[in-house]
């Protein structure tokens, strides 16, 4: 019987991380302070006391080499997840991540997969600056071999610590840090979405909105405003940015004929750009108006906050696109 | 190190076999058979035999992109190696991988890093497993003088140290880093001590001579299988070949070539046999021409191999078909 708790985006991926290695003895953390300290975001507090300094490794700050050893261990038969305290840090274990997790299994003929999971933090908003709030999401789905996860619910910030452990392949899933205080319904027994497949967070007519992490929310906030102009609009959260599920992305498309992508990567060879392509390539006679989009502004992220906050999507932004797009601004 | 006939036979065997089938990769390649970069060992052969010899199969390798040796005296069938090179399905990683990147999982040969440094970490992991699952596994990594100079070296020296890990670090110091010699590119230029900064036990051995490379290497894994955590060896040696096959070695002097090949490990190991007397019992003749027909049977082996068809093209990018498209 299943049975919904109230919880927030942290204990949801803490949870799923905990109920992995109550199962799994093949499943370990290590990164960056995720042991005595509890986690950047507290996201592993406690897990050290429940599973001990040789399941919840704390590392140096040694990027490259603790993520080519979750590669190595994975290969070796472990489940290893390794967490990078933020997607800024990635960067120094992009080798690793690029030329060793992304293409062993091809460079091997088949003969070694690399079962890794990768969790990061990812985002801006929080006056991090220009180093601390990067979104790379985008750019690392543009790497055949790996998979790329982006939880917006709670549901899915539990479901996808599991489908990334039972996935055969490397995968990396992006926490946004805005949504770890984030509360919803948790349902540990219900069958999780598979990877690939977007979901529609709320079904609408007239405008086609795809967002993936904290722009799904975003996006449904604008629903609301939306709403009462008399637009009704469809947002689609996309779960995945590789694989796209392309299925449901076109079919959303030919219903609405209206296309938004929310992104906070920046726009020049972005997620959305390569979203659009696809659904030019697919769906190009289903729409019925240019496709628009709402990414970063093409600037390193300013630390003053008003300047921040208008470098990223925001909902009165895909409300103002929204209307323009239905002629009514 | 007893030397006696058995493994004078090994070694001299193994040695003249990583030869021969350079030397034929060589040819093969001015034909254009084979392509991409091709990274010869030839004067390095000691280093891979010797460390070899002390492993057991289900010991792990992870070596670089001059791995040719390393892949050859781990057991991987020449025909599979030479079918790699050649792009074929039959070889070792399918044509997938090509010289660069050799793979065994019958061997645990791990690859064929063409990241200089790269398999480091990947070593660190592979052991870090072993020890969780305790498992009583060396996982043996090779790297070069180059690689020493990578972050990636000095974080899983410290990551491997820290964990007391089951490696067995081989630096093959062959003193050049592709056309930079090491005085240009190291203010420490003695690599073991390197390694004894970070509390891992170091040698520097003669890699020209496979008897003090296996010896060296037995020690140390006896050491590492007994839980002691990494050692680490620099194998002083010296490509005699270019870079790859693309350099005009510009950068270093005949003089210096011929006189490391004076210290030629096959001409030294035999020098040493002849020594001991072991030369007279071991069929010096029948060696040659047994290594001879493993290369020429390579060759014929790649040469009928079959390409892997188009429609295949996107396959082992995933490991449950094609996911994404």
């Amino acid at each position: 019987m299943s049975k919904k708790n109230e919880t927030t985006f942290r204990e949801a991926v803490r949870e799923a991380m905990r109920q992995a290695m109550i199962n799994d003895e093949r499943v370990f953390l290590m990164g960056e302070d995720v042991g005595r300290y509890g986690g950047c975001f507290a996201v592993s507090k406690g897990l050290l006391e429940e599973f001990g300094d040789e399941r919840i490794i704390d590392t140096p700050l040694s990027e490259s080499a603790f993520t080519g050893a979750g590669i190595g261990a994975a290969i070796n038969g472990m489940r290893p997840i390794v967490e990078i305290m933020t997607v800024n840090f990635s960067l120094l274990a992009l080798d690793q991540i690029m030329n060793n997790a992304a293409t062993i299994l091809h460079m091997s003929g088949g003969q070694f997969n690399v079962p890794l999971v990768i969790r990061m933090s990812t985002g801006a908003g929080k006056q991090l600056g220009a180093q601390h709030s990067h979104s790379l999401e985008g750019w690392y789905a543009h790497i055949p071999g790996l998979k790329v996860l982006t939880p917006a619910t709670v549901q899915d910030a539990y479901d996808m610590v599991h489908l990334a452990l039972a996935d055969p392949d490397p995968v990396l899933i992006f926490e946004n840090s805005l949504l770890y205080n984030n509360k919803g319904l948790l349902d540990t027994k219900a069958l999780a979405l598979p990877i690939g497949k977007a979901s529609i967070a709320k079904e609408g007519q007239h405008i086609t909105v795809l967002a993936y992490g904290i722009n799904v929310l975003k996006s449904l906030e604008a629903a609301t405003i939306l709403e009462k102009e008399g637009i009704d609009i469809e947002v689609i959260d996309l779960r995945t940015l590789r694989p796209l599920d392309d299925e449901t992305i076109m079919k959303s498309v030919s219903k609405t004929h209206h296309v938004i992508i929310v992104d906070e990567g920046w726009k020049t060879g972005s997620i959305a750009a390569e979203i659009m392509a696809r659904i030019n390539e697919q769906a190009f006679f289903d729409l019925d108006a240019p496709m628009q989009r709402v990414c970063s502004a093409e600037v390193p992220m300013p630390y003053s906050k008003h300047l921040e906050q208008s470098a990223l999507p925001q909902t009165e932004k895909i409300v103002d696109v929204a209307l323009s797009l239905m002629d009514r601004s | 190190m007893q030397l006696n006939k058995e493994l004078a036979t090994k070694f001299y065997k193994s040695m003249l076999l990583i030869r021969k089938f350079e030397e034929k990769s060589i040819e093969l390649y001015s034909d254009q058979k084979i392509r991409g970069f091709l990274h010869l060992y030839i004067g390095e052969e000691a280093v891979a035999v010797g460390t070899m010899h002390a492993l057991t199969p289900d010991d792990s390798v992870i070596a670089t992109y001059r791995e040719h040796g390393q892949a050859l005296a781990r057991g991987i069938s020449a025909n599979t190696i030479m079918a790699e090179m050649y792009g074929k399905v039959e070889g070792c990683a399918r044509g997938r991988g090509g010289s660069m990147h050799l793979y065994d999982k019958e061997k645990r040969f791990y690859g064929g890093n063409a990241i200089v440094g790269g398999g480091l970490p990947l070593a660190v992991g592979m052991a870090l497993a072993d020890k969780m699952m305790k498992h009583n596994r060396v996982t043996i990594v090779f790297f070069g003088d180059g690689a020493v100079a990578e972050g990636e070296f000095h974080e899983s020296m410290n990551l491997a140290a820290l964990w007391k890990l089951p490696i067995l670090f081989v630096c093959e110091n062959n003193q050049y880093a592709m056309g930079t010699a090491l005085r240009y590119s190291e203010s420490q230029t003695n690599l073991a001590q390197k390694a004894e900064s970070y509390k891992i036990p170091a040698h520097q051995v003669d890699g020209m001579n496979v008897l003090a490379v296996a010896e060296a290497s037995e020690h140390a894994v006896e050491k590492i299988r007994n839980a002691e955590g990494p050692v680490f060896l620099e194998c002083l040696t010296y490509r005699f070949r270019a870079h790859s096959m693309f350099d005009a070695e510009l950068y270093r002097k005949k003089e210096e070539v011929e006189q490391w090949k004076s210290k030629d490990p096959l001409s030294i190991f035999k020098t040493k046999l002849e020594d001991t007397g072991i030369w007279n019992e071991i069929d010096a003749e029948k060696i040659e021409l047994e290594v001879e027909d493993i290369v020429r049977k390579s060759v014929e082996f790649a040469e009928n191999g079959t390409l892997e068809p188009l429609e295949d093209l996107e396959k082992f990018v995933y490991s449950t078909g094609a996911q994404d498209e």
